[in-house]
C-alpha cells in the first residue's frame, strides 16, 4: 500500500509522530466541536430554556430575528408546486449565500450530524480491513437530486424528507425520537458493509446539493507543499471523496495544487493526517506550489520535485 | 485514425450503458419514493392540523417539519409527528383534541412562527379557523341526550351559543321534562377541540373530526326553497298548488283519504278491516297540533 519501505504503518501514526497527536487531529477536534455546537444550539431550548434558536435544519430562526432554511427543501417545495413564505426564501437564500463562499459541502463536515455516523462507519470500516464493496458513481447522487426533485413534483410532496435520515435525526435530538435510531443505525450498518463511504459519498442528495451551491466556494484545499509528498497514500485512506485528491497531489507543473472538486468537503482530514504537511487551507485563486524545505526529514525525498 | 476513434467509441458506449444503468436506477428508486411519499399522505381521523393549515395535499407541498409553530404555542398544543409513532407523516405538526386542544389564541403565535407558508397568514381572526368540525358521535351516551342538564360541552365552547347550541326537545321517556340537545354549528365550529377534551365521558361522545369526515357538501344545483322565498320576498313559482299533507300513520300514500282507507275505493284491495280502526285515522304518536 505504501512506498519508501514504511509498509503496512497504521494510517496517520507518522503524523501523529511528527506532529503530536493534537496536530495530527485539529481538524478532526474542530470538526466534532463544530457540529456538537451547532446541535447545542438548537438543544439550548429544550434542554435549558434558552431558546436563542429555534426549529431544527429544515428551517430555523436565531434570535426571534435571522431566519434560515434548507435550500434544497425549500426547492423541492417549489417543485411540489406550492411558493415558499417568504422567511423560507429569505432564509434558503442566506444559506446558500454562505455556502457558495466556505464550500457547500462544508455543511456535510462541519453541522451535519449524520457526519459523525458515516465518519464512525469508515472509521470502523478501515479499522476491520472491509473490502469497499459496492461503489457505484459519484453522480449518482446528482442522479437521486434529479429524480427527487422529479417525485416532489409528481407526488406535490416535499419528497425526500419521507426519508431524509439528517433532517430526521436533527429533528429526533431536537423534538423526540420515535424509530429514528433505527434510522441511524441502517446507515452506519450501510457504509460498513454495503459500501464504502456510501451514504454521503454516493447517495445522499443533501450533500450533492450542497455541492453544487459551493461548486466555485472561495475556501479550499490546495496541495500546496505537493512535492514533498512521499506517497504514504494516507490521505486517501482518511478521505471521504477521495477521488478529488488526485488531480491535486499528483498534478506536475502548472497543473493547479488546488482541490476545486465540487465533492471536497473542506473537513481538513488530510492535513491532519499527513506527515509532511502537504495540505493547506487556501482561497482558489491561491495556485501556488511550495518548494519541499529542508527540514523535513525525509531519508528519501521524491525524484519529481524538479517542478 | 482508427486508434483514436475506438476508444472513444468505447467511451460512448460506456456512457450509454452507465446512463442507462442509473436512468434505470433512479427510475426504480424514484418509484419506491414516490410510493413511500404517498403513502405517508394518510393522515389519521383523530389528528388534527394547526389552525390555518392548508388542505392537506398542499400542506405536505409547503411544511418543511421545522417545528417553528410547535416552538411558539404556548399551550403545548401542538407536536411533531415522530417516525413510526404518531400517524401523521413524519415530522409534520398535528394536536389531539383529548390530549390538549387548540386555546384559540387571539395572536395565534403559530401561524405567525411558519417560515413557509404551511399555515396560512391570510387566516388574520381565530374564530375563522377551520381546524376540523365537532360531531356528537354518540348520542345514545352523551348525558344530555339521555336528559341530563351535563351542558358541559356547551358551556366550554369559545364559541358559545354560535358553534354549538343547546336545543329543547321534549322528554319522552319522562313525558314531563325536556332534553336539551347540544347541537353543532358547522359553520361556526373551529375545530378546536376544546369540547372533546372537557366531555365529561370516559370516552368523549362529542369528537372533532377532519372536515372531509365530519361533513357532507350538498349538490352545486341545490336551493333552499325557504331561502329563495325570503330572499325574493314573495313566492319563488307564482300560483303554486297546495297539496294535501301526508301524514304518518297506516295507509298514508291514499291521498284521497289521508290517514285511512275508504271501503270500496280502490279496486283489489280487501275491504277495511273492522275492529278499534273504525275507518278514522288514528295516528301511532302524537305530532304538534294533531290529535291530542
Ligand atoms: S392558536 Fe394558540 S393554542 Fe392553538 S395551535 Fe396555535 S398557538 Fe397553539
Ligand atoms: S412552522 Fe410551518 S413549516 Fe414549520 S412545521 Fe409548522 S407548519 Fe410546518
Ligand atoms: S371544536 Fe367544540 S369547542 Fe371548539 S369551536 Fe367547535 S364546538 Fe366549540
Ligand atoms: S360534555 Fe359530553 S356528555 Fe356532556 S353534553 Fe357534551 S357531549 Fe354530552
Amino acid at each position: 500500500m505504501s512506498t519508501n519501505g514504511k509498509v503496512h504503518i497504521p494510517v496517520g501514526q507518522e503524523a501523529v509522530e511528527l506532529k503530536g497527536w493534537y496536530g495530527a487531529h485539529k481538524f478532526l477536534i474542530w470538526r466534532r466541536i463544530s457540529q456538537a455546537f451547532f446541535l447545542f444550539l438548537f438543544l439550548m431550548g429544550p434542554w435549558l430554556g434558552i431558546w436563542w434558536v429555534k426549529g431544527n435544519l429544515a428551517s430555523s430562526l436565531t434570535f426571534d430575528f435571522l431566519p434560515l432554511s434548507d435550500p434544497f427543501i425549500t426547492l423541492q417545495m417549489i417543485f411540489a408546486r406550492h411558493w415558499p413564505g417568504t422567511t423560507a426564501l429569505v432564509g434558503a437564500f442566506l444559506v446558500i449565500l454562505v455556502y457558495a463562499q466556505i464550500g457547500g459541502r462544508v455543511y456535510c463536515s462541519w453541522v451535519c450530524p449524520i457526519n459523525p455516523v458515516t465518519d464512525g462507519a469508515s472509521w470502523l470500516h478501515r479499522k476491520l480491513g472491509i473490502q469497499k464493496g459496492w461503489q457505484p458513481k459519484r453522480s449518482a447522487r446528482i442522479w437521486i437530486l434529479g429524480t427527487v426533485l422529479l417525485v416532489s413534483f409528481a407526488t406535490g410532496t416535499i419528497a425526500w424528507e419521507v426519508i431524509n435520515p439528517i433532517t430526521m435525526l436533527h429533528r429526533g435530538l431536537v423534538f423526540g425520537m420515535g424509530w429514528v435510531w433505527g434510522l441511524v443505525a441502517a446507515i452506519f450498518l450501510f457504509d460498513l458493509f454495503v459500501a464504502r463511504h456510501g451514504w454521503c459519498g454516493h447517495v445522499c442528495p443533501v450533500g450533492a446539493f450542497y455541492g453544487l451551491i459551493g461548486a466555485r466556494s472561495l475556501l479550499r484545499i490546495s496541495a500546496v507543499k505537493r512535492d514533498a509528498c512521499d506517497d504514504c497514500m494516507d490521505c486517501y485512506a482518511v478521505c471521504p471523496e477521495i477521488h478529488v485528491i488526485s488531480p491535486a497531489l499528483k498534478g506536475k507543473g502548472e497543473a493547479t495544487p488546488l482541490i476545486l472538486s465540487p465533492d471536497c468537503t473542506n473537513c481538513g482530514r488530510c492535513i491532519d493526517v499527513c506527515a509532511m504537511d502537504v495540505f493547506a487551507f487556501t482561497n482558489r485563486f491561491d495556485t501556488h506550489v511550495e518548494a519541499p524545505t529542508d527540514a523535513v526529514s525525509d531519508p528519501e525525498p521524491p525524484t519529481q520535485n524538479a517542478a | 485514425m482508427a486508434t483514436p476513434a475506438k476508444p472513444k467509441k468505447i467511451d460512448r458506449r460506456r456512457f450509454l450503458t452507465d446512463t442507462a444503468r442509473m436512468a434505470a436506477g433512479c427510475a426504480v428508486g424514484g418509484s419506491l419514493l414516490a410510493y413511500v411519499a404517498r403513502d405517508a399522505k394518510a393522515l389519521p381521523d383523530q389528528a388534527l392540523r394547526p389552525p390555518g393549515a392548508l388542505a392537506e395535499d398542499d400542506f405536505l407541498a409547503a411544511c418543511v417539519r421545522c417545528g417553528l409553530c410547535v416552538r411558539d404555542c404556548p399551550y403545548d398544543t401542538l407536536v411533531l409527528a415522530e417516525l413510526g409513532q404518531d400517524g401523521p407523516a413524519t415530522g409534520t405538526p398535528y394536536f389531539t383534541a383529548r390530549d390538549i386542544p387548540c386555546e384559540m389564541c387571539d395572536d395565534i403565535p403559530c401561524i405567525a412562527a411558519c417560515p413557509t407558508g404551511a399555515l396560512d397568514k391570510g387566516l388574520t381572526n381565530i374564530e375563522h379557523a377551520q381546524m376540523g368540525t365537532a360531531v356528537l358521535v354518540d348520542q345514545e351516551n352523551c348525558l344530555n341526550f339521555l336528559g341530563l342538564r351535563c351542558d358541559v360541552c356547551y358551556r366550554v365552547c369559545p364559541m358559545i351559543d354560535e358553534a354549538i347550541t343547546l336545543e329543547p326537545r321534549h322528554n319522552e321517556r319522562s313525558g314531563a321534562h325536556a332534553i336539551f340537545e347540544p347541537i353543532v354549528h358547522a359553520e361556526h365550529c373551529t375545530g378546536c377541540g376544546i369540547c372533546e377534551k372537557k366531555c365529561v365521558l370516559p370516552e368523549a361522545a362529542i369528537k372533532v373530526l377532519p372536515v372531509r369526515l365530519a361533513r357532507g357538501t350538498p349538490h352545486e344545483h341545490y336551493r333552499k326553497g325557504w331561502e329563495e322565498k325570503d330572499a325574493k320576498g314573495a313566492p319563488v313559482v307564482e300560483g303554486i298548488i297546495d297539496l294535501p299533507d301526508r301524514l304518518p300513520g297506516p295507509g298514508t300514500d291514499n291521498l284521497a283519504a289521508p290517514g285511512g282507507y275508504i271501503d270500496g275505493l280502490v279496486d283489489g284491495l280487501p275491504a277495511m278491516p273492522k275492529g278499534n280502526f273504525g275507518g278514522s285515522f288514528e295516528p301511532t304518536f302524537k305530532l304538534p297540533g294533531v290529535g291530542q
